[in-house]
């Protein structure tokens, strides 16, 4: 993930404009510049606040939707190797968006308004967990593709401006590089496998590999708010610079699995070293953005499921904590 | 939809025997016991540590960075509290 959905749209005024003349802005940019760390209690522009609580909450948002579509396979694992893997992994997401919702929260919002804002659907979340997990090649295809672009993604944001992001980044990418492995090993297996499974792995890069290069977001060139998040350090590097650098280490490491890609324009282009991908399809990348991708409602639902079934826990654990703590003050008192 | 949130907890890791605690994080628990649990499934999945320690957020007293010259101030200008401020002559040894 996890740029993407995160880039302000056009004519969105929720993210205030700077005003340069307020010498606590000089100061704060002064210390960006400078490579150091901001930190909760400084003093900080309200849109440099508002963009990083957008950012981290659906970068988080993200890691919680996305336990859904692996979560689907868990059962079905085809062993009980790949059944640890795969639950330890799903653990991992559930682990990143905790620890970016709580480097969220240190920018003064409170963890129930960022759920209630995923649940109600006014948040968004990467839209690559809208497409539906189909066969057990996905599950390889996501962690080698999916995770791929993560880490492309999330590698920079470990030197992001503001620390308590740039330390779960840390946290995350350390963590990130076993899903990838995970998944090229899943993807290596089939392909080596029999003709109908390399078939399945074939048939899971095909439908991964679009949205996959979706993940980097918008093309520079369309993307709007970049130069001020590039000047705050929120953001690193470009949209398509982080595509062109994906593309380059993927596409070689799918020839190797004896695959090919869904794009008949890929080439090699011997003069820049750099492997050219064929135009991207953006109007399927709104749509499904804007709700209307392959499982979205089905996202959603799920979500707001497991938080209803799991009120009455949560109430129940406040409870016996308050009672507890009764019990403890008046033995105390005794 | 319940607003109210858990208390937040800090959490601060060992990570092996001879280091101090440092803080990683922060989690929402409802005691103390429970944010010691969670602390473990939620910062130590890879044997990142041999202790845990959590504090309530609304416990921890903090200086204000905006005061931070004026609070670190003595620290600079007291170089005599250096061991690089006093001259030895070379022929000194051991010291």
């Amino acid at each position: 993930m996890y740029t993407q959905g995160l880039n302000v749209a056009d004519g969105d005024k929720s993210i205030p404009i700077e005003r340069r003349d307020d010498p606590r802005e000089a100061a704060f940019q002064r210390r960006v510049d400078a490579e150091e760390k901001i930190e909760p209690n400084d003093w900080m522009p309200e849109g440099y606040r508002k963009t990083l609580i957008r950012q981290i909450s659906q970068h988080a948002h993200s890691e919680i939707v996305g336990m859904l579509p692996e979560g689907n396979w868990i059962t079905r694992a085809p062993s009980l190797r790949r059944k640890m893997i795969l639950l330890a992994k799903v653990q991992d997401e559930g682990g990143h968006g905790l620890y970016l919702y709580s480097a969220a929260e240190t920018l003064g919002v409170s963890r129930a308004e960022l759920v209630d804002q995923l649940l109600s659907g006014k948040a968004k979340y990467s839209s690559i967990f809208n497409y539906p997990t189909l066969t057990w090649a996905d599950i390889g295809a996501i962690g080698w593709l999916v995770d791929g672009a993560a880490i492309m993604n999330q590698v920079p944001l470990c030197r992001c401006s503001y620390g308590p992001y740039a330390r779960a980044m840390v946290r995350v990418c350390r963590e990130e590089s076993f899903h990838q492995r995970q998944g090229y090993e899943l993807m290596l297996k089939l392909a080596q496998g029999t003709p109908e499974q390399k078939r399945m792995a074939q048939d899971a890069l095909n439908r991964w590999w679009w949205p996959s290069l979706m993940m980097f977001g918008p093309s520079d060139a369309a993307s709007i708010h970049s130069s001020r998040n590039m000047a705050w350090k929120i953001k690193r590097v470009s949209n398509d610079e982080l595509r062109q650098k994906f593309v380059d280490v993927t596409v070689p490491q799918g020839h190797f699995l004896g695959l090919t890609f869904p794009d008949p324009e890929l080439r090699f282009d011997a003069a820049t070293g750099h492997w050219v991908h064929g135009p991207i399809d953006w109007s399927e990348f709104e749509r499904v953005l804007a709700g209307d991708g392959p499982c979205n409602k089905e996202r959603l639902a799920a979500r707001r499921k497991a938080h209803a079934d799991g009120a009455w826990v949560r109430e129940a654990a406040a409870a016996h904590a308050a009672k507890r703590a009764a019990r403890a003050s008046r033995a105390a008192a005794e | 939809m319940e607003r109210k949130d858990w208390p937040l907890w800090e959490v601060f890791v060992r990570s092996r025997s001879g280091l101090a605690h440092r803080h990683v994080g922060s989690l929402h628990a409802v005691d103390g016991a429970m944010a010691v649990d969670m602390a473990r499934d939620v910062y130590c999945r890879r044997a990142e540590g041999v202790s845990v320690w959590v504090a309530r957020s609304a416990d921890i007293v903090a200086s204000d960075p905006a005061r931070k010259d004026e609070m670190f101030e003595p620290m600079t200008d007291k170089v005599y509290r250096h061991p690089t401020f006093y001259n030895i002559p070379d022929g000194v040894k051991n010291i």
